[in-house]
């Protein structure tokens, strides 16, 4: 019988086993994500457990990211318990300040095709955007892992979403899985695999899909999956064997569900206060005031997204009195966006260019809101008091959508308003 | 009998034709500056405490958001609004995250011959374009805010006579922290440095800059230099003319004098917990750091960037240190990415944040940790000024602190080129 | 077979991680630390006000939003006896059951709940509220592993020879 990526993936890991959804199985990661907000809980769950000895140091790596840099005297306790940690264990893939793990993992090529990943974020459905199986988990986890080097896990069902067509001008992937949460509701896929496929997926960047497959978890996916192709190959600096290019779902493979799009049906849209399946497009928000705008984030701060904002910035200013924070994914991305002139571009609009990390969108510091202020926002979550205080209101958005409402001042349609 | 440069600029603020030190005037005043650090304290009184409020002129009303930047919590949030909202009811010139308030001053605002208040200690840099400037609380700013003038106690002058030039190497920060730690925190309490002689001639407007911010951490009301030929071409870059270039009699008073050579200088370093604990840089070298800090109003700037960004091109920071940049203002920025010492910094494994008072201020990102060490461009190193209670800031030079950045350890520039 | 009696407090669907404790505490030291503010951006005097024992009834995704196990530690601190939800998001179920916090989940009975009523729950059968029963399922074997050794610190304490 035909399988799904994520059960080829597993069956993969196990040894080439045969796999169906609803089995519990016991998996060996080829990468582990430690994270710093998670490390210093991490280190205690490894000792309380009795281990002395991390399985394989070489596939674990740690990154300092929601703390950087330290807005509170207690955040350099977790670099220090990191650095700590790495050193006892001979820990060798340490990011202290290159920016936001998922980034890293997958730019910085931890991550290929077919491997299995586990990291202490949610958001670690991330790597399905090569075509890997990876998600987060807590941190007594991961400390079980660094100690056995296993996992169990249950296979999950999955969603094939098809998306056949080209997408309109202005449209971006964060548009297209803004809308496919809100079909779904945040809780549609809650332990399924989320399997994106069709013409318009194969002509999106390594960099769109990577938005999509973040965002996979907020409809409760428990990973997502994109085949990998010339452009996964590329990205991961990799050759595209036979077994990458067999990671894609088969003909015959069961799916709980197959959800069918054509790309040219989607519009710019925006999930409202404080649910991210409350989608709405954007032209039924147009003329709402907005305070700040945040441009960064996990699932939306790489380079084509500030180089779609710069595009719609170029020759403008930001609205007086409202506060644009860019906040790039990581320092290549950093580099590489200002060696593009993004950056310049962004900077002479008015905008508060921040170190790479996770920023404002993990709640902690970057650009915190109060009461009664409303933020546009590209990262993945609008939760009840996520980024300020329960009356502050988030919408997520665009890397185009969100530049648009920094220069208006208030919620615009960049699809009409500047693209003609 | 003469007057002083200082005694001039209160006399045409009073209206008179002549002031002793020792009298009390009336005076007008020709600019008010206020940042996020006590604005909110200032609406709030305005607001609750008068029973007519009002503005005498707004158009020489600036606020500037700079100490928390992006916001950290939804109180600072709430604080920032307060003086958003403020600033837009009233019309009042408005920056928020564009840099530290002093630089944006001096770019933007502050003319020789000015007498300005500003609700910060530094608002002595403005002596450094011939204009009197001198922090104040928030009240008196209030009463400035609603009179439009203010009472001061003309003080006594004190002559910093400069002879000779810097030795290569030898910065102005180490000429004004050499100075500091021979007079002393309170040398010149309630009076004005005077700077003059042909070697204060020789320095640059950003290096007087650097001799003005600190000279209230001896205790000073204000400092001033003369407003010469480079501070009038300062001014004219930016499309400004002076308001009255004064220069002091040869028989004004001053209450002592003081005479510094500048090629006796050498690199300099306050240890914690006083600004006047100045000792020969080379007395602390190998002190670990954890966190190394190039930023501020007081060496934020392009020369300082320069130099900071020579000294690490081609090297990497060490691994435990954390190494903030953080750029005076948008202008700044914007020149040092031109100049590619941005890259350069990012290449390094720097963090470069965007332009605000960081961890000088010590409420913001970059805080340090429980007995972390830190080694600072910035203004203060009084005890838990940049985090922890039990947290060590040492103060010195742009080169001292990069060099160190990339040693892990206190090291001067000298040491560093030679790879000790 | 274990049965245990406790007051209700209701919430919604969706209460997420961030509702559960807020990432601007998530680096406090401790748990206890922490408690103080669990639910704070939606019930901000909950913390306060629930006792040893009490039981939490929620609609639909309870636990969604982010992996941080700092979420079902702190439901735990509260002395949360077990959450009752119409279902319950994945990473925070993981977390839980690692926590040896009981997760029950029952279709019907968050529509019928009133705040500050008793209900009873025979683990692994059945909840009795008002005279009603409202059926409930039992855990995979695996899972039941983990909670009767006492969660998975302890399961590996067992493996690396520290407890018997």
């Amino acid at each position: 019988m035909g399988q799904t990526i994520i059960e080829k993936i597993i069956g993969h890991n196990m040894g080439s086993v045969q796999i169906k959804p609803g089995d519990i199985v016991t998996v060996k990661p080829d990468r582990v994500m430690l994270d710093d907000i998670m490390m210093p809980f991490i280190a205690d769950k490894f000792h309380e457990m009795g281990f002395n000895k991390v399985w394989d140091p070489d596939k674990v790596v740690l990154i300092y990211d929601h703390l950087v840099p330290a807005s509170q005297q207690d955040d350099t306790r977790h670099y220090q318990a990191g650095d700590a940690f790495a050193e006892k264990y001979g820990l060798t893939h340490v990011h202290r300040s290159d920016g936001i793990c998922h980034q890293l993992m997958t730019e910085a090529g931890y991550v290929k095709p077919g491997d299995v990943v586990f990291g202490t974020d949610s958001h670690t459905t991330t790597y399905g955007c090569v075509g890997a199986f990876s998600t987060g988990i807590g941190y007594t986890e991961m400390a079980a892992i660094l100690g056995t080097g296993a996992l169990w896990v249950k296979i999950p069902e999955t969603i094939r979403i098809v998306i056949d067509g080209t997408l309109p001008k202005g449209v971006m992937s964060k548009d297209v899985i803004l809308r496919i949460i809100g079909d779904l509701g945040a809780d549609g896929a809650t332990y399924r695999a989320l399997e994106f496929t069709g013409s318009a997926v194969d002509e999106m960047t390594v960099a769109s899909r990577m938005t999509m497959a973040n965002m996979a978890i907020e409809a409760g996916a428990k990973c997502a999956a994109f085949s990998p192709d010339e452009k996964t190959a590329e990205y991961c600096g990799i050759e595209l064997n036979g077994f990458y290019k067999g990671l894609k779902g088969d003909e015959d493979a069961k799916y709980v569900q197959t959800i069918r799009y054509q790309a040219e049906d989607f519009r710019p849209v925006m999930a409202c206060p404080s649910q991210v399946d409350k989608i709405r497009e954007v032209r039924e928000l147009e003329g709402t005031v907005i305070d700040q705008v945040f441009i960064g984030s996990c699932t939306n701060g790489r380079l084509e997204d500030l180089q779609a904002a710069a595009k719609v910035l170029e020759g403008k200013k930001v609205a007086p009195f409202v506060k644009l924070i860019v906040t790039p994914a990581s320092r290549k991305v950093y580099e590489d966006a200002l060696a593009c002139g993004a950056l310049k571009t962004l900077l002479e609009a008015g905008a508060i260019v921040t170190h790479p990390g996770c920023g404002l969108c993990c709640g902690r510091a970057g650009g915190i809101l109060c009461d009664g202020e409303r933020v546009v926002a590209t990262n993945n979550r609008n939760f009840l008091g996520r980024m300020g205080t329960a009356k502050t209101e988030i919408y997520l958005a665009s890397p185009v959508s969100a530049a648009a409402c920094a220069a208006a001042g208030k919620i615009v349609n960049a699809e009409e308003g500047y693209f003609g | 009998m003469g007057m002083t440069i200082a005694e001039k600029i209160i006399a045409r603020a009073a209206g008179v034709e002549v002031v002793r030190a020792g009298d009390i005037h009336t005076v007008t005043l020709d600019r008010m500056m206020s940042n996020d650090g006590t604005t909110h304290l200032t609406v709030d009184m305005y607001h609750k405490k008068l029973n007519h409020p009002r503005i005498a002129d707004t158009k020489k009303m600036v606020f500037i958001v700079d100490h928390n930047v992006p916001s950290d919590s939804a109180k600072t949030a709430g604080s920032q609004k307060k003086m958003r909202d403020f600033a837009r009811e009233h019309g009042i010139d408005f920056w928020e995250g564009k840099g530290v308030c002093h630089q944006i001053m001096m770019e933007h605002y502050v003319c020789p011959g000015e007498l300005i208040f500003g609700a910060d200690s530094h608002t002595c840099t403005y002596g450094a374009l011939g204009a009197f400037g001198t922090g104040v609380g928030c009240t008196d700013l209030l009463y400035g805010m609603v009179t439009g003038t203010s009472w001061v106690l003309v003080p006594e002058t004190v002559k910093f006579n400069l002879t000779g030039t810097l030795p290569r190497g030898v910065y102005a920060r180490d000429l004004m922290l050499t100075i500091i730690g021979q007079i002393g925190a309170n040398g010149v309490n309630y009076q004005v440095m005077e700077f003059t002689g042909d070697g204060a001639r020789g320095l640059s407007v950003n290096e007087r800059m650097v001799l003005c911010n600190l000279a209230v951490e001896a205790g000073a009301k204000t400092a001033i230099f003369e407003a010469d030929d480079k501070a009038l071409a300062y001014l004219k870059e930016r499309g400004r003319e002076p308001k009255a270039v004064f220069v002091s009699d040869p028989d004004a008073v001053y209450v002592k004098e003081y005479t510094f050579d500048l090629s006796k200088i050498r690199p300099v370093v306050a240890k914690p917990d006083f600004v006047d604990a100045v000792v020969p840089a080379k007395d602390v070298c190998g002190v670990r750091i954890n966190e190394a800090f190039l930023g501020s109003c007081n060496n934020g700037r392009i020369d300082d960037l320069r130099v900071g960004a020579s000294i690490v091109k081609g090297k990497k920071v060490a691994d435990h240190v954390r190494f903030l940049v953080v750029p005076a203002s948008q202008q700044v920025y914007l020149q040092a990415m031109e100049e590619g010492l941005i890259q350069t910094f990012m290449e390094s494994g720097a963090i470069v944040m965007n332009p605000n008072c960081s961890v000088c201020w010590g409420s913001c990102q970059g805080v340090i940790g429980e007995n972390e060490v830190l080694i600072s461009t910035g203004t203060r190193n009084f005890k838990g000024r940049a985090g922890h209670p039990s947290s060590k800031v040492y103060l010195g030079s742009a080169a001292t602190v990069a060099a160190s950045a990339v040693k892990g350890e206190i090291c001067t520039e000298d040491m560093a080129a030679l790879g000790e | 077979m274990e049965q245990f009696e406790g007051k209700v407090w209701v919430m919604g669907d969706d209460i997420d991680t961030d509702i559960i404790i807020p990432t601007e505490y998530l680096a406090l030291k401790t748990i206890e630390d922490m408690k103080q503010y669990g639910f704070s951006p939606l019930r901000p005097d909950l913390a306060a006000q629930v006792r040893e024992g009490d039981i939490l009834v929620a609609g639909k995704n309870f636990g969604c939003g982010s992996s941080r196990e700092q979420a079902p530690e702190v439901v735990k601190a509260l002395g949360i006896r077990c959450v009752i939800a119409k279902s319950f998001a994945r990473i925070f179920f993981r977390n839980a059951i690692n926590n040896g916090l009981l997760l029950i989940e029952q279709p019907d009975l968050h529509d019928e709940a009133e705040e500050g009523d008793r209900i009873l729950v025979t683990v692994n059968q059945h909840i009795e509220y008002r005279g009603k029963h409202y059926p409930i399922t039992s855990l995979p074997e695996n899972l039941v592993e983990i909670i009767n050794a006492g969660g998975l610190v302890k399961a590996m304490r067992r493996r690396n020879g520290l407890e018997g």
